[in-house]
């Protein structure tokens, strides 16, 4: 079934580019293409996630298929769970807004890959069984470590949620033309949908099909971009300068980063933060054993890597042809709906009205993707790490553990939706910024100080951890974003926009000393039981493998 | 399970692997993050390094060229961690656990 849409998208697609960009729609109308795919993808999406929730009985199953997801399929999903539309649109329309300064961004949510697969997966794939907080829990007592996990994945979660949130609202009221609170609901919903009946299969599966969809459709749109400037980027670039109203400096650093203390706070936010957002960490768990889960990172980064390249080309070609073209700017030359639209106005640009619906399903299947991985990670939280470990202290009853989970899906989704109709007004920007900073400095040092640090003990972890949270909820709060632009302070009390260096360095700092003053028997226990985790780790001998059906 | 990860401790192989993972490891990890750090400081310090146009007539600047080439680097990079592993790694861990089974 899915072969066939494919094909029906492919030749939709051809045919548009060729129909040339001599169609000038009125956008404000519902685009009827951009209705039909979309519910072509909502139908297709949906009889997976029928299909998968047959197949969907056990613990293992809900939180992670059963482990029977191959590493090509898992990269694909990582991919689709990491290209968010905020991605998508938001760095074309940055490359579009500022040129070079978008490649910045680009690059820094890549470089995390590497690192995580240098550092962590095989032993994170070894170690854990569903979250990455069973690999934290190894040795360290289960109480303290795994509420603070939970916690520091659910502020992840949450804040990465609401942004989405907002972000897929707006986009879908432009898009469609529906009421933001009613887009937010339907959001909210399908993605309740999915993740309760359907589980990690369906969610996996979701993410696949978007994870497609996008990298065909923006390869469609540099391709078509390409096209237009005889595959010579010097010729884009240059028709690009002379477009632009910054000129020439669209082509160097602008004003992202100024001073070396946000650059380098930005540039470990990105880093790390990415080797420590549970919805991506969960996804080594979805796959057989360690050479599954480090072969999914390599086509995870050559599929993000390649995806940045295709949005830095976009953004260009956006400046060129839609600068030059009055139907796509306002009275005062900017462009309708801002700069995050670039991608999408680009896409009726070059391939008329049935692409531009084409790319718009995508940004919406898209935001689906990325919200189902979410609210999954957030429901595991509740009910693997604080339900079943903790209230039940690990004797919980399959049956009942899962059923906590959907109740938790069901709760977050609502969660999600209500928050996301809150904020409509606020500025969300922030969130995403957040999100990282604090997987950065939570979940990461704890991460990685219980995988190479044999002194790491459970006060250490928690305490590190917590001062790393604190520190930046703190630094975000007081700093220029919350406290001078939104909260209309005349001077932010802590000066960097970017709180990362010095929480990361604090969380750091904090569990070094904490476990060295840790002299209790619990600690000379937890120290001596680092061997064991060590072989563990290195070899997967004891690991849990996958589920037979 | 104990007696398993005292025995496999002690092989002269468990060894090697640690070893090996570790220089692969860390090799690649900080050429990551070195050139990363590099290309961020630059542009904070020497923004006009990056400005420099690749040659007179084109309109290409160096930071966009060493800007993709992190890209392709960091492809490059996991592709080579990939290729190590499946001939060096499991190679000495399937060994470790062949020993382990006699």
């Amino acid at each position: 079934m899915y072969t066939r849409f494919f094909l029906i998208l492919s030749l939709f697609t051809t045919f548009s580019i060729y129909a040339g960009n001599n169609q000038h729609a009125n956008t404000n109308n519902i685009n009827i293409t951009a209705v039909i795919m979309f519910l072509i993808f909502i139908s297709i999406t949906l009889a997976i996630t029928y299909w998968a929730a047959k197949k969907t009985r056990s613990a293992s199953d809900f939180y992670t298929a059963g482990g029977s997801i191959s590493g090509f399929q898992n990269g694909l999903a990582i991919a689709g769970d990491y290209m968010s539309a905020a991605s998508f649109l938001g760095i074309s329309g940055l490359v579009f807004a500022s040129g070079f300064d978008g490649l910045i961004y680009s690059i820094g949510f890549l470089v995390g890959w590497p690192v995580i697969l240098f550092l962590l997966a095989e032993r994170l794939r070894n170690l854990g069984k569903y979250t990455f907080t069973d690999a934290v829990s190894f040795r360290l007592k289960n109480l303290p470590i795994r509420s603070s996990a939970a916690c520091g994945t659910l502020a992840v979660v949450i804040l990465y949620l609401i942004a989405q949130m907002v972000g897929a609202g707006k986009l879908i009221q432009i898009l469609f033309g529906l009421p933001y609170s009613m887009a937010v609901s339907i959001v909210g919903l399908l993605m309740i949908c999915y993740v309760t009946f359907g589980g990690m299969l369906a969610t996996t599966w979701v993410q696949t099909i978007k994870a497609i969809l996008l990298l065909f459709g923006a390869t469609i749109l540099a391709l078509a971009v390409l096209n237009e400037f005889d595959f010579s980027f010097n010729l884009l670039f240059k028709e690009a300068i002379s477009s632009h109203h910054l000129g020439e400096s669209i082509m160097s650093p602008g004003g992202l980063i100024s001073d070396p203390v946000s650059a380098i706070s930005l540039g470990l936010a990105l880093m790390f933060g990415t080797a420590g957002l549970p919805h991506i960490l969960m996804r080594f768990f979805t796959v057989k054993n360690a050479k599954q889960a480090r072969s999914s990172v390599f086509y995870a980064t050559s599929f993000i890597g390649y995806f940045y390249i295709l949005t830095f080309v976009i953004g260009f070609g956006a400046i060129v042809l839609l600068t030059n073209n009055s139907s796509f700017l306002d009275d005062v030359g900017n462009i309708l709906g801002g700069n995050n639209m670039a991608a999408v106005h680009l896409s009726k640009a070059v391939g008329g009205d049935i692409f531009l619906g084409f790319i718009s399903a995508v940004a919406f299947a898209t935001i689906l993707a990325v919200v189902s991985g979410l609210t999954l990670a957030g429901a595991s939280a509740i009910s693997h790490d604080l339900y079943a470990s903790l209230f039940c202290s690990g004797k919980a009853q399959e049956k009942k553990e899962v059923m906590v989970s959907k109740i938790s899906t069901v709760i977050l989704g609502l969660a999600a939706i209500l928050l996301g109709i809150l904020f409509e007004k606020q500025n969300v920007a922030y969130m995403v910024g957040l999100a990282f900073a604090i997987a950065a400095s939570v979940n990461f040092p704890i991460l990685f100080f219980s995988m190479y640090w044999s002194k790491l003990t459970t006060k250490g972890a928690f305490f590190g951890g917590a001062a790393g949270l604190i520190t930046a909820i703190l630094c975000v709060l007081f700093g220029p974003i919350v406290w001078v632009d939104i909260l209309g302070n005349a001077n932010a009390i802590f000066p960097y926009k970017y709180p990362a260096l010095f929480s990361m360095s604090i969380a750091f700092i904090a569990i070094i000393i904490v476990s060295y003053l840790d002299k209790s028997e619990q600690a000379k226990k937890e120290i001596k039981a680092f061997d064991n985790q060590f072989v563990r780790a290195q070899t997967g001998i004891g690991a849990d493998g996958p589920v037979e059906h | 399970m104990q007696e398993v990860y005292n025995q496999v401790k002690k092989q002269p192989d468990f060894q090697k692997l640690v070893k090996l993972r570790k220089k692969v490891s860390l090799t690649l990890t900080s050429i990551v993050i070195l050139s990363y750090f590099s290309f961020i400081l630059i542009i904070a310090f020497y923004p006009d390094i990056f400005s420099q146009k690749i040659s007179p007539d084109n309109a290409t600047t160096l930071g966009i060229v060493v800007g993709l080439l992190i890209i392709l680097l960091s492809i490059f990079l996991t592709g080579i961690y990939i290729y190590i592993a499946n001939k060096k790694f499991d190679v000495i861990n399937n060994k470790i656990i062949k020993k382990l089974e006699q």
